[in-house]
């Protein structure tokens, strides 16, 4: 089972009220490299994965719905009392008319949220290595979120979820390589 | 009723935030690194020191956790604000 | 200069519409180069763990904005 913890695993700031860049951290929310997508890949992946990497797709995919609450949080704050007109010159109007300032799980294209984005092929080596390249995406992501805004709060905390994604990229790696390791040799330390 | 937060919530939630971040890091590390005992020894040291920081942090502000996880004075705590967004 | 980054000059043609950006950049963060990450390697203190990202600096992978990278391409 899972508990919730009442905090966000890193402070989120924003200076200024922002529709537009909420619209674009969308993609971080419902899309295909975002937080829902990887957390779900990893944690359906755990059932047919070997032992031994079990412990890791568990705690990364935990992890990932800490960063997709400081995602929600980022959109919540820039959008938190935008009125109508605001939510309409920020391209959102569409958003507005069927949600109103609700979150959504959809991408910035207003795309919604598909499990058709992960892939569980059962094949560990096949597995590792969609959630190494998801991770060097999302990382990718964040790199030109950071680009499109100015604001700096904002990008201090983008700066920590994409440093997670090397982390994890890191991980994953390590992972394929105790996989290729024979019954009876130790590489790992 | 909402109960603003203190300059020295934001304080002890970043103390807080700084401890379970190093753990969360130990966990991943040591997921691929199971025989690390350094690693390990350092792991349990800051889940002590992570107890007794939560432990300061809700006896001032509140349960962190649900479940059982917490405990709660009267009336139940868990419901008030703020929740981790709203800060 | 930033080592994790790598630079490139694509094909600029006379009838690109667009001014030509004529170096561009891509980044190689430090996980494409530590295969196995071996134990004891320094950490950051807490504090400084959280607002890197990571418990090592080793691991680190600076990124500032475009307009800050390509002033520094200009340099070049």
């Amino acid at each position: 089972m899972w508990v919730y913890e009442k905090k966000l695993q890193y402070p989120v700031r924003v200076s200024k009220c922002d529709p537009l860049m909420a619209k674009f951290l969308l993609e971080q929310y419902g899309g295909a490299d975002g937080e829902l997508a990887a957390a779900l890949r990893y944690l359906n992946q755990r059932y047919s994965i070997p032992d031994k990497v079990i412990g890791l797709l568990t705690d990364i995919g935990t992890e990932e719905f800490a960063h997709l609450e400081m995602i929600a949080t980022m959109v919540y704050k820039l959008t938190k009392d935008a009125t109508p007109d605001q939510m309409r010159a920020a391209g959102l109007g569409d958003h507005y008319a069927a949600h109103d300032n609700a979150l959504f799980y959809q991408n910035a294209s207003g795309v919604p949220w598909t499990a058709a984005y992960i892939q569980a092929k059962g094949d560990p080596i096949a597995d590792l290595y969609e959630d190494i390249a998801a991770e060097e995406k999302a990382r990718a992501t964040y790199q030109w979120l950071i680009d499109l805004t100015d604001d700096v709060d904002l990008q201090d905390s983008l700066k920590f979820l994409r440093e997670r994604e090397i982390v994890h990229s890191l991980r994953f790696r390590e992972a394929v390589e105790i996989l290729k390791e024979k019954r009876d040799e130790k590489i790992y330390y | 009723m909402h109960k603003m937060v203190d300059d020295a919530y934001y304080k002890q939630l970043h103390e807080l935030q700084a401890v379970d971040f190093v753990l969360v890091e130990l966990n991943l590390y040591l997921d691929t690194h199971p025989m690390d005992a350094n690693a390990i020894q350092q792991y349990n040291q800051y889940a002590e020191l992570r107890m007794r920081i939560a432990h300061q942090f809700e006896s001032q502000y509140g349960p962190l956790m649900n479940f059982g996880h917490s405990f709660s004075s009267v009336p139940w705590a868990w419901n008030d604000t703020p929740w981790p967004w709203q800060v | 200069m930033n080592d994790q980054v790598r630079y490139y000059e694509p094909y600029v043609s006379p009838l690109d519409p667009c001014p030509p950006r004529r170096v561009k950049s891509y980044i190689t963060p430090p996980q494409l180069f530590i295969p196995f990450q071996p134990p004891n390697l320094p950490q950051f203190h807490p504090y400084e763990a959280l607002m890197h990202g990571t418990l090592w600096p080793a691991l680190y992978s600076p990124y500032g904005p475009q307009k800050v990278r390509q002033e520094e391409e200009g340099d070049d």
